[in-house]
């Protein structure tokens, strides 16, 4: 499935001018708050008619402003996940669920004892909006979006209105969502470590203009797309494979092109592979093997790139044997170490700063309560 | 005991008045929803006017607006004759009249419920509903409709209420014709107007009393039973 979006609209003295192509999987539309991100999900969904362009999804045009076409939001087939949920509070949680399902194709797509299932709201059903907690809201606005059997869901930061616990609460279900169902998300975040997690593609949002698309990973690592990104959270993804548990000292060994990764206890089964995000700010450069350090994971690689030496802090990406790790460093350490392309360097990084929220994969057994404890 | 029951004259009096009111209050209620709707979403050259329309009753003497209807709707008048002349829908002293003046004397205090009620609905419960499939309709059907259900009780016990006290314009306009056209104030009146009247216009006052604080009571419990299905967080 291909969304292909094309548009122009004025908003007061904002203007969008966006156009990408997305295709399966996860998307991210990433970008500060009143970069447009909203705006232009909003006109695939049908809320905003733009001044001119076009929006399609595979070979269905939905907004063609040079043919005149426009089709209705309920004619779209496009499920949409609200920032505050939106449930309708006078009908119980069952049938908020099922308010969709009247105007769905009859068609066997989903069911609803298996979006339930997925979501974790069977106890929920018969409450009303009003008695539900934040997460809950989310979860079921999230089955109602579902249950409409859209051809492609939009969320619009749907944790953003919720606390940390509740969006580690969340998390995990939005990434059992990306695998197991085959709707398509384009999901609207500001927030690096959320992306990180879920973001197959991520389109970068600045300004009411599509700043870059690419592959999440190629996204994350590019050093001239920081001050877009968000500088201080700006880090590299790292894939890994969970390869011992350490139970004396309760680590988690995993291993990437990199090297050896030690982690404190993850409850995931030996042979899981995982995406680690290492943030920029928590590596360390050395120019020689330390000994006698208490940092457990060290990493040798050769300086691929120096970001931008306006200012006190710089950031280096480093080629650790195909991996790509970026670090936060002063201009000062730059040339104190004589950085330049190709120096061999060494990384390191403390097993404690490793972002366990932004850890993505098959993370079942995490409940929402250790995920909380972490951030402590 | 026996000045408290009520003669048959009384009775008819009472049971017209409620049937004004009831009729009056029904049929106002769609043409009221329309106005409320289009009051509170529409962007239209002259909403100000309709506005002002609409609340004109509110702020006229009513002998006034009597005075006007029975010029409009009389049986010479533009209205009046056209409709009896094709419809068969004769105003000018007849219940009917006595319903029209009552509703259009609560029009302005129930269009202003509901255009309150609606204005408070969440548009972004709308458009959720949207994008969910509904179309228009079922989206004022099945979220609209139910949002503003509190409020389509207040405006249609507000428009009963002055139904009920209605008095200048329907005298006015249909007179003060027992079994026809005397609603209860009317009669209140009449009997204020003979000597040893005074035990009938009290026995109708008590009346009027009673089914007040019923139309208030059953409001209330209407409201309470529709608010707790909201229960907004």
């Amino acid at each position: 499935m291909t969304v292909a979006v094309d548009i122009c609209h004025r908003l007061g003295n904002f203007t969008l001018d966006a156009q990408f192509e997305a295709t399966d999987g996860l998307v991210a539309l990433l970008g500060r708050s009143g970069s447009g991100k909203t705006s232009i999900i909003n006109t695939i969904a049908g809320l905003i008619n733009p001044d001119r362009g076009r929006v399609r999804i595979d070979d269905v045009v939905l907004i063609d402003t040079v043919r005149e076409i426009f089709v209705p939001s309920h004619r779209r087939r496009i499920g949409y996940v609200f920032q505050e949920g939106r449930l309708f509070p006078h009908p119980t949680g069952r049938q908020n669920l099922l308010y969709g399902r009247w105007f769905a194709p009859r068609e066997a797509g989903t069911d609803f004892d298996g979006v339930v299932d997925l979501l974790g709201i069977g106890a929920l059903l018969d409450r009303r909006p009003g008695r539900l907690s934040g997460g809950e809201k989310q979860r079921v606005a999230i089955g109602r979006a579902l249950l409409a059997k859209p051809r492609l869901l939009l969320m619009d930061e749907p944790l953003a209105s919720l606390d940390e616990a509740r969006k580690a609460e969340i998390l995990p279900y939005i990434e059992r969502l990306r695998e197991q169902t085959r709707v398509p998300i384009i999901y609207v975040s500001h927030s690096i470590a959320e992306v990180a997690r879920l973001a197959s593609t991520v389109v970068l949002v600045s300004d009411g203009k599509v700043a870059a698309v690419g592959p999440t990973a190629q996204i994350m690592h590019r050093l001239d797309l920081f001050p877009l990104t968000g500088r201080a959270e700006a880090g590299a993804l790292i894939e890994a494979t969970v390869e011992r548990h350490d139970e004396q000292f309760g680590l988690t060994e995993l291993r990437s092109h990199a090297g050896l990764w030690r982690l404190p206890r993850l409850d995931v089964p030996i042979g899981v592979r995982l995406r680690l995000r290492v943030r920029a700010r928590d590596v360390m450069i050395a120019r020689s093997a330390p000994s006698d350090l208490s940092a457990l994971n060290v990493l040798s690689g050769r300086v691929s790139d120096i970001g931008s030496r306006h200012g006190a802090i710089v950031e280096v990406r480093l080629d650790c044997a195909g991996d790509v790790l970026i670090a936060r460093l002063t201009r000062y350490s730059v040339q104190r170490l004589g950085l330049s392309q190709g120096t061999p360097v060494f990384a390191l990084i403390k097993s404690v700063a490793l972002d366990r929220r932004s850890l993505s994969g098959p993370i079942r057994g995490m409940s929402g309560a250790d995920a909380a404890a972490d951030e402590v | 005991m026996d000045w408290i029951s009520l003669s048959p004259e009384e009775w008819t009096a009472v049971r017209l008045s409620i049937r004004v009111a009831v009729v009056a209050t029904l049929v106002g209620l769609p043409f009221g929803l329309l106005v409320a709707l289009a009051l509170a979403r529409g962007r239209f050259w002259g909403h100000s006017l309709l506005n002002g329309f609409v609340l004109l009753p509110l702020i006229l003497p009513p002998v006034v607006t009597g005075y006007i209807l029975l010029i409009l709707f009389g049986k010479r008048g533009p209205i009046g004759s056209f409709l009896a002349e094709h419809f068969g829908i004769v105003f000018s002293f007849r219940w009917t009249g006595a319903a029209l003046a009552c509703g259009v004397m609560g029009f302005p205090l129930m269009v202003r419920a509901l255009r309150l009620s609606i204005e408070a609905v969440d548009a972004r419960l709308e458009e959720a509903a949207g994008t969910l499939g509904a179309n228009r309709a079922w989206v004022f059907l099945t979220v609209t409709l139910p949002l503003i259900l509190p409020g389509i009780i207040t405006g249609m016990i507000l428009c009963f209420a002055k139904a009920m006290g209605e008095f200048g314009a329907t005298i006015t306009f249909v007179s003060n014709i027992p079994g026809e056209t005397q609603t209860l104030p009317s009669a209140i009146y009449t009997f204020t107007q003979v000597p040893g009247g005074d035990a009938g216009a009290l026995r109708l006052t008590m009346v009027s009393v009673a089914i007040a604080m019923l139309a208030l009571l059953a409001s209330e419990l209407m409201a309470r039973y529709a608010n707790r299905r909201l229960e907004i967080e």
